[in-house]
């Protein structure tokens, strides 16, 4: 069974359509990327997804109970808000909520892991806001791996973090996916997204234009259509390259 | 470390409460007036133990424990530590109630027409919070809704004091509005302990969805969260305690805002620990403020709400220029 079904998602805001009869899938062993120009409708499509703002069409993550959803999906929006100055290790724990969130030795597991996951160790008693904007980053995905749900969405996971981070977070979404979770982020850097997803998704003015493997979704045509780019790409030993390189004026 | 904070906190309410029932006019010993409470008897010690300090004792516990949880969860709510109880415009209506039973002469009548009145003001501000704020309106709709309440309310009141007849009536109105907590009996507690329970029986249970609120609305929603049903539960249950105390004490300001401000780093910054320190914080302060303006100038009726403002805002003071000096 799908970790996620959407079927005919549209959404209007405020008389204007943002979102226009998108569906698709999400498999275990997935990393799905989801790409577009600004506005194209990503974020509207993650919180539509999951419930968050009133969409016609459906989508199996809506569909659940509030409880049964946070058992199995978890969500890091755009907005990286932390309202107080907690702990690394009690923000991580947040994620926790959906299982009870009574600090047993199974939650201590799970948020040890999400620690470790993502180099957080040594800021385990550090205060999460006074972190650098990169760390916060970290600690808010590691809150999302806490809640170890069998879908993982995040809006832009990797915006703000250093070269290092952003690899070694993609990296751990990978291993997630390999490991059985379905993972669905929505990306900037079309690069990374190449070479990081196992899948992508391009979205343009609420619409779905292309769902496949990145070669197949990238081509030179779609990115000067949709991005205005031309980009130089290739299939290399190390993986496939995909560099923008200039504006189409 | 974090039980140690909440032991700590129930002793000094307990002592607090024991301080309170052995301070006043009557001038005897501690141990004393506590067995006359106890034991009971029909001796005079007896009646002004359970007549006229016990009630007092009772509503300062009650009122001091709703304006520190109420102020709690407001802060954790709106994620503002700025934020506190009367935000929402129900202690200002409330008193905008009072205010006119004083003035046309209702409170005269019978003894519970003025908390009657300032409940029929704070039901008629949850009544425009609902039409302004509406069902699914956001944080902002619920903050400008209350100001503008707040400030109504406030217009109004000014308006009774300059219509007043006469110079005593705008004393008895001013006096009023200042709080206090002397010459309540059994009946006030009896009208406003219901009301108040009522709203710690919607508050206590939120120290889990504030969390999640941390890290935002969006994040608290997909941790399974219903934003709207405890946007609902945090004005109804504010709107209890702060309506109720308001009813029997007056204005009292400044304990729903210093008191979760102050104990916040004691609880790691949780909002949901917070949720009970605050409430047994609250009561302690206001308790200790209670016996304060009865030891410090015994026969001159020092306002219960002017000592809190007088000590509060400095505090607060305080604390601003800390957060200030730490964050820059």
């Amino acid at each position: 069974m799908s970790l996620l079904s959407l079927r005919n998602l549209s959404v209007t805001l405020r008389g204007r359509p943002v979102l226009r009869d998108v569906s698709f899938d999400i498999e275990a062993g997935e990393v799905v990327g989801l790409i577009g120009p600004n506005g194209a409708g990503k974020t509207t499509l993650m919180r539509a997804a999951l419930g968050l703002v009133a969409a016609e069409g459906e989508s199996s993550l809506a569909a659940m109970s509030p409880a049964d959803r946070a058992r199995h999906s978890a969500w890091m929006p755009q907005s990286r808000e932390i309202a107080w100055p907690v702990s690394v290790e009690t923000l991580v724990t947040l994620g926790r909520l959906p299982h009870g969130g009574r600090a047993d030795a199974e939650d201590r597991a799970a948020v040890d892991a999400a620690l470790a996951r993502m180099q957080l160790d040594p800021f385990r008693h550090r205060t999460a806001t006074r972190l650098s904007g990169g760390e916060q980053a970290r600690a808010l995905i590691a809150r999302t791996l806490a809640q170890q749900t069998p879908l993982l969405m995040a809006d832009e996971p990797i915006a703000g973090l250093d070269p290092e981070y952003q690899i070694a977070t993609l990296e751990t979404f990978g291993a997630l996916a390999r490991e059985g979770h379905g993972v669905l982020l929505s990306l900037h850097d079309l690069g990374l997204a190449a070479r990081h997803c196992t899948r992508l998704i391009l979205l343009d003015k609420g619409r779905l234009l292309a769902d496949g493997v990145p070669g197949a979704v990238l081509t030179d045509e779609r990115i000067a259509e949709t991005f205005r780019i031309r980009a130089f790409h290739a299939e290399t030993d190390h993986g496939p390259i995909f560099q923008p390189t200039e504006v189409i004026r | 470390m974090r039980r140690g904070i909440f032991l700590v906190l129930g002793l000094l309410v307990l002592a607090m409460c024991a301080g309170s029932l052995s301070v006043g006019p009557a001038e005897v010993g501690a141990g004393e007036s506590l067995r006359a409470l106890v034991a009971g008897g029909d001796g005079p010690l007896t009646m002004v133990m359970r007549e006229i300090r016990l009630p007092r004792m009772i509503l300062g516990l009650a009122i001091g424990a709703s304006l520190g949880l109420s102020g709690a969860a407001m802060q954790g709510y709106l994620r503002n530590p700025l934020a506190e109880p009367g935000l929402i415009g129900v202690s200002a209506s409330a008193a905008l109630g009072a205010v006119l039973a004083i003035h046309t002469g209702l409170a005269a009548a019978f003894v519970l027409a003025l908390p009657l009145a300032a409940l029929a003001g704070a039901v008629v501000s949850v009544l425009l919070l609902l039409m302004l704020a509406g069902p699914r309106g956001g944080t902002l709709a619920l903050i400008l809704a209350g100001i503008a309440i707040s400030a109504m309310a406030g217009a109004l009141t000014s308006l009774v004091l300059n219509l007043s007849p006469n110079p005593f009536a705008a004393n008895e109105i001013v006096f009023w509005m200042m709080g206090s907590l002397a010459d309540r009996s059994m009946l006030h507690v009896w009208l406003a302990l219901p009301l108040m329970v009522l709203g710690w029986a919607m508050l206590l249970p939120l120290a889990r969805p504030l969390e999640a609120l941390t890290l935002g609305e969006d994040a608290a929603a997909s941790l399974g969260v219903n934003l709207d049903r405890l946007r609902w539960q945090v004005v109804l249950g504010t709107a209890c305690v702060v309506g109720a105390a308001t009813a029997v004490a007056g204005a009292i300001g400044f304990v729903g805002l210093v008191v979760p401000h102050v104990l916040r780093p004691l609880v790691g910054s949780r909002p949901g620990p917070l949720l009970i320190a605050s409430a047994l914080g609250g009561a302690a302060m206001l308790l200790a403020a209670d016996i304060a303006v009865r030891v410090v100038v015994p026969d001159r009726d020092l306002k219960l709400g002017v000592l809190t403002a007088l000590v509060g805002a400095p505090v607060f003071l305080h604390l601003i220029w800390r957060t200030g000096r730490s964050a820059g």
